[in-house]
């Protein structure tokens, strides 16, 4: 049990303090695991289905769901194209065996390949879209008829944009969505995932020597403390600025989630009639038979 | 003999879903009555779900309607407080807390603040009450604060001065706040509120919450019976569906407000002239 006197003493925004992102693992484990149990129930469904990367977020969100609907109910999906490492399929094979749920591996090489085969000067990040989007294809059709795809965006993607649209970002619910990278290796860590798991630098491996941290410019832990005050203390950027942030970061920061707003919405319809899905004919998910 | 047993039915309702709630709301009333209960107490909106959004329209109905028949035969046995979305006879959709005893609705309190910020949208549904009235229920003289009217300081300041013995608050509190360090945010501040009014009113606080999932956001449950002395008779568990039982005891309000006159001697009359000053009002002068 920790002191109440940790929490003593006003929060500072304070580049060099990280202790604000501290979160009570044992409590969130308890959250998570009934969320995903009762929001896959009331979505009529019983199974889980998780994209298994070998990485920490996945290796997250899997531990909860087999915790929730037990590991006799979860399939994961190691969906490697060629560029992906073995030590990912050793970490996914890992997880599988310790955890106990089904994992298959559905190799993406021969489809991805194909589509671009005859188009020139692709872009890597067309190719990484692409596969984000055919994992994303192959999750979904693993889940019929009875499964949920369990989304495994943490909050750090979600609120930079860094993820791809109706890719890895899509899902059926999301439980670790509102978890900070730096707070998801803590909650990892409570959950009993590998060290060598939650320690290796993230990356989407979308192609060789890609790196979140190289490819953003800035490592996790600096974006999730100016995260954490931007939007869970609404300071402003110039307030983060005064209290001594470093004024490019938070500025790129900043637009990065401006920029990459449309991501975490739904697509806009365009308003007609007297009444509108998504404008005025607002029902909530979870509304249940009678 | 003065303690009377008290229910909270901490449950999960199904969103929209009245008729299936209806059936829930017998069942925990029959296992209130069997625990030896007077009284049980339901969450707010226990018989709709809290997030309806546009279903408000569609799941409202009228405190005699036959959809509530059920609670008030029900109440033959016990007292019954549930929660209900109530349409006025001029169409207004108020989020109501009906109680019923000895087969009849005799108190209805409609919340007055409706949280319209961050996670609730409550104003943009429903219209607000405009009544703090206590009633006689089965724990002595009453009043009921639907979750966030409790958070108003005022609240349960003019129920005690009424003279209620007992506030009970249904409530559908969203659990947030998961910093090291601390209980759950939300039951912290709920925890500090129903202590602070039971031990400084001296009143009971019965504090009924809900637990499940509404699209995503968990209610927390944490349910509790605080004394006027500030001690907690009865918690429930965080998350879990639990049907707590209490007592409350009329002999131990008298106690502590004979050893803590804080109510005796309360100037109302000051807190009165301040308001209307403040306002503007006239205010008859009596000597």
């Amino acid at each position: 049990m920790t002191s109440a006197l940790v929490r003593t003493g006003v929060i500072r925004p304070d580049p060099h303090d990280a202790s604000p992102l501290r979160i009570d693992e044992v409590l969130v484990r308890k959250m998570l695991v009934l969320f995903i149990g009762d929001e896959t129930v009331k979505a009529g469904l019983k199974r889980a289905v998780v994209g298994v990367s070998g990485g920490v977020d996945s290796a997250v969100t899997v531990a909860l769901a087999c915790e929730a609907l037990g590991p006799q109910n979860v399939l994961g999906l190691f969906t490697p194209y060629r560029t992906s490492s073995e030590e990912s399929r050793r970490h996914a094979l890992e997880l599988a065996r310790k955890l106990g749920f089904a994992l298959e591996e559905v190799p993406i090489t021969a489809q991805v390949d194909a589509y671009f085969a005859r188009r020139q000067d692709v872009h890597r990040v067309r190719l990484g879209n692409k596969m984000a989007r055919e994992r994303k294809s192959i999750e979904y059709d693993r889940s019929w008829p009875d499964g949920i795809v369990l989304g495994t965006s943490n909050k750090t993607e979600l609120l930079l944009g860094y993820g791809t649209q109706f890719g890895d970002m899509a899902c059926g619910i999301n439980p670790v969505g509102d978890l900070y990278k730096t707070q998801l290796r803590e909650v990892a860590t409570h959950l009993g995932i590998p060290e060598e798991i939650v320690r290796k630098p993230p990356t989407a491996e979308l192609w060789e020597g890609q790196t979140d941290e190289g490819e953003l410019g800035f490592t996790y832990a600096a974006a999730d403390l100016v995260l954490y005050h931007m939007v869970d203390r609404r300071l402003r950027p110039a307030e983060l600025v005064e209290h001594g942030f470093d004024e490019k970061l938070v500025v790129r920061i900043r637009e990065l989630v401006r920029r990459n707003h449309y991501k975490r919405v739904m697509p806009l319809i365009a308003k007609l009639s007297l009444r509108t899905v998504g404008h005025d004919f607002l029902y909530p998910r979870d509304w249940e038979a009678d | 003999m003065s303690a009377v047993r008290v229910a909270i039915a901490q449950c999960a309702p199904a969103l929209g879903a009245v008729k299936r709630n209806v059936e829930m709301h017998r069942t925990w009333i029959t296992r209130a009555r069997d625990a030896g209960a007077t009284l049980v107490v339901f969450p707010e909106l226990s018989l709709t779900g809290y997030y309806v959004k546009d279903l408000a329209a569609d799941l409202a109905c009228s405190p005699d309607d036959p959809v509530l028949a059920p609670l008030a035969e029900a109440s033959r046995d016990l007292d019954v407080s549930a929660g209900f979305i109530e349409r006025s006879p001029d169409a207004k959709l108020r989020i109501a807390q009906g109680y019923w005893s000895r087969g009849k609705l005799v108190h209805v309190h409609r919340k007055v603040y409706l949280p319209t910020y961050g996670i609730f949208d409550d104003g943009r549904y429903f219209g607000p009450g405009d009544r703090f009235d206590t009633f006689p229920s089965a724990g002595g003289t009453a009043g009921v604060a639907i979750c966030e009217d409790l958070w108003h300081v005022s609240t349960p300041y003019l129920y005690a001065i009424a003279g209620a013995a007992v506030v009970f608050c249904p409530s559908a509190s969203p659990g947030r706040g998961v910093a090291e360090g601390g209980d759950l945010g939300t039951a912290e501040s709920c925890r500090l509120m129903d202590r602070f009014y039971a031990q400084y009113l001296t009143v009971y606080v019965v504090y009924a919450n809900r637990v499940g999932h509404e699209d995503g956001i968990a209610f927390w449950g944490g349910s509790e019976i605080v004394a006027p002395d500030g001690t907690v008779v009865a918690r429930a568990p965080e998350f879990d569906e639990h049907l707590l039982i209490g007592e409350i005891d009329l002999e131990l309000v008298a106690r502590e407000r004979a050893r803590n006159p804080l109510l005796r001697d309360e100037r109302d009359d000051l807190v009165l002239r301040n308001v209307a000053a403040r306002l503007g009002l006239p205010l008859e002068h009596r000597d």
